[in-house]
């Protein structure tokens, strides 16, 4: 059963507690001298290699000159898979014979994880932009594929008939019943989306050879350096937080619009 | 020329594995600007035929035709008013209203003329840019009524739209649809298991039997209506003290207890 809510200072203490606990945790154990501070750099090792990084270029640029990069990369993929995967649902929701057309091999490629599609990324594009973006693609397509889908399918029918008795094309059905009804769904898929799209980036800048996070930990790794490889790891965390925040905002906006 | 005719209509469904009759032998001809209600108990396909005849469900036997054309599928020819409403939530008053006209040509001058003047008869005036979850129940029928309206359509379907309204809104909605109706009439089959609201609005009531639906009784309001002139009382109230009024509805509330004693032993 769920449990009440607990009291915000109760809520906030236990966060803090959370936080402290875990780098407590990772300070002793890097202290403890079970292992080299190679193989477990302290966390102050950590804030200060990421403070050296944004203002001393590693593997040609500084921190966030890598992460501007990134996220470059990751809007590209990410717009991308919306541009497909809103369409493409909205198309297999309305018409039974295109959701039969895609729903089988796509049930199958959605298995395949983001980063086995690197040879052929290479191969393809080489270490021209296409590679990353295809990669970031493939995380993100599939949560916005599905719940598109998924929302448009769960329109309650008179919503549907009534599109049909005014006389409503499959276009303005798909467009101005089909669209807004999944709305919620589709802002909610798209959060997923943005997550496993971000998720996939290290996976896609394994074969960019200039700039971008995932590189900096590759050149990071190289040089055996392991804070820097760290100091990539947080800002990945910080910057998917801060992406999944921005999106739950536009998400609550829309829901509160609603009146939900 | 009738606007609706049912011609020896048949439905049946499928149900684990056992074919069962839902309609039979319906024949019906609504003629044009006739306003005819379809009374019966709940299960005994009422709403099966309105939507046969909006092309939201088809016959297994005979056709529904409106206007001579075989109803095939949906179209804003013929409009329909659901129970639950069914306007846009994502929609604004005015778009909702607007909706069905954009299938169909109508010059855009046309169209604002059309919808001002809807927005006005169903005293909607004031809400264009509110959303449907902001109106009350009776408020988001009257947009119903007028999205359906504004059409112009050859006939008007309506599936029991005052079946969600609470007593006092339903009544107030009743004096305006016959308002409407007598002010501007169209070929309207209007759907309802309410005896009162059938002979109060219609100028004919098919009463029906359950299972299989057929046709038990078609009663000729309109002649009793229009000697006996309902329509000088505003108020239903009024129309319902009148000795034909009573006499009438008892004669349907008969026909349908008939029914519901037949069920019963």
């Amino acid at each position: 059963m769920l449990q009440p809510p607990l009291p915000a200072a109760q809520f906030w203490r236990l966060t803090a507690a959370g936080a402290f606990g875990f780098v407590a945790l990772w300070s002793a154990v890097a202290l403890s001298g079970i292992t080299s501070r190679q193989f477990m750099p302290a966390p102050w090792d950590v804030v200060e290699r990421f403070a050296q990084l944004l203002v001393e270029p590693f593997a040609g640029h500084v921190l966030h000159e890598h992460l501007l990069s990134s996220l470059g990369r990751f809007g590209m993929g990410f717009v991308l898979a919306v541009l497909v995967g809103i369409p493409l649902g909205l198309l297999m929701a309305w018409f039974r014979w295109i959701d039969r057309l895609v729903t089988p091999i796509f049930e199958a490629v959605r298995f395949v994880a983001p980063i086995a599609w690197v040879p052929f990324a290479a191969l393809w594009f080489g270490t021209g932009i296409g590679g990353p973006v295809l990669i970031i693609f493939m995380g993100a397509f599939p949560p916005v594929l599905i719940n598109t889908y998924r929302g448009a399918k769960q329109v309650d029918r008179k919503y549907i008939e009534a599109s049909r008795m005014l006389g409503a094309s499959a276009f303005r059905g798909m467009t101005e019943v089909l669209l807004p009804a999944a709305v919620p769904s589709i802002v909610a898929g798209l959060r997923i989306s943005a997550g496993l799209g971000w998720q996939s980036l290290v996976g896609a800048e394994l074969i960019v050879a200039s700039s971008g996070v995932g590189y900096l930990m590759v050149k990071g790794q190289a040089a055996v350096s392991t804070s820097t490889v760290m100091s990539g790891m947080a800002a990945i965390g910080i910057v998917g937080l801060l992406i999944d925040i921005a999106l739950r905002r536009v998400q609550q906006a829309i829901e509160h619009k609603r009146g939900i | 020329m009738a606007a609706i005719v049912f011609d020896d209509v048949q439905r049946v469904f499928h149900q684990n594995g056992r074919d069962f009759v839902a309609l039979q032998d319906i024949n019906l001809q609504v003629a044009d600007r006739e306003f005819v209600a379809i009374v019966g108990p709940s299960g005994c396909g009422k709403t099966t035929c309105m939507r046969m005849a909006a092309g939201l469900e088809h016959p297994t036997g005979g056709q529904v035709k409106v206007g001579n054309a075989v109803v095939r599928e949906p179209g804003p020819d013929r409009a329909v008013v659901f129970q639950a409403f069914a306007l846009f939530p994502w929609k604004t008053v005015w778009d909702n209203i607007e909706f069905g006209l954009r299938s169909i040509s109508v010059p855009p001058a046309e169209r604002k003329r059309r919808i001002e003047q809807y927005i006005e008869l169903m005293g909607l005036g004031g809400y264009e840019q509110a959303y449907p979850h902001q109106l009350s129940g009776g408020m988001q029928q009257r947009v119903a009524i007028a999205r359906a309206y504004v059409l112009d359509p050859q006939v008007l379907l309506m599936d029991e739209p005052f079946g969600a309204l609470d007593a006092q809104t339903r009544v107030v909605m009743q004096e305006e649809l016959v308002r409407l109706a007598r002010k501007n009439p169209r070929t309207v089959l209007f759907i309802t298991h309410a005896v009162e609201e059938a002979v109060y609005l219609a100028d004919r009531i098919v009463v029906m039997s359950r299972r299989p639906g057929t046709i038990r009784e078609i009663i000729d309001v309109k002649s009793i209506r229009e000697p006996e002139d309902w329509d000088q009382h505003k108020r239903i109230e009024d129309v319902m003290d009148l000795p034909s009024f009573v006499h009438l509805r008892t004669h349907v509330w008969k026909l349908l207890r008939d029914q519901l004693g037949n069920e019963v032993h």
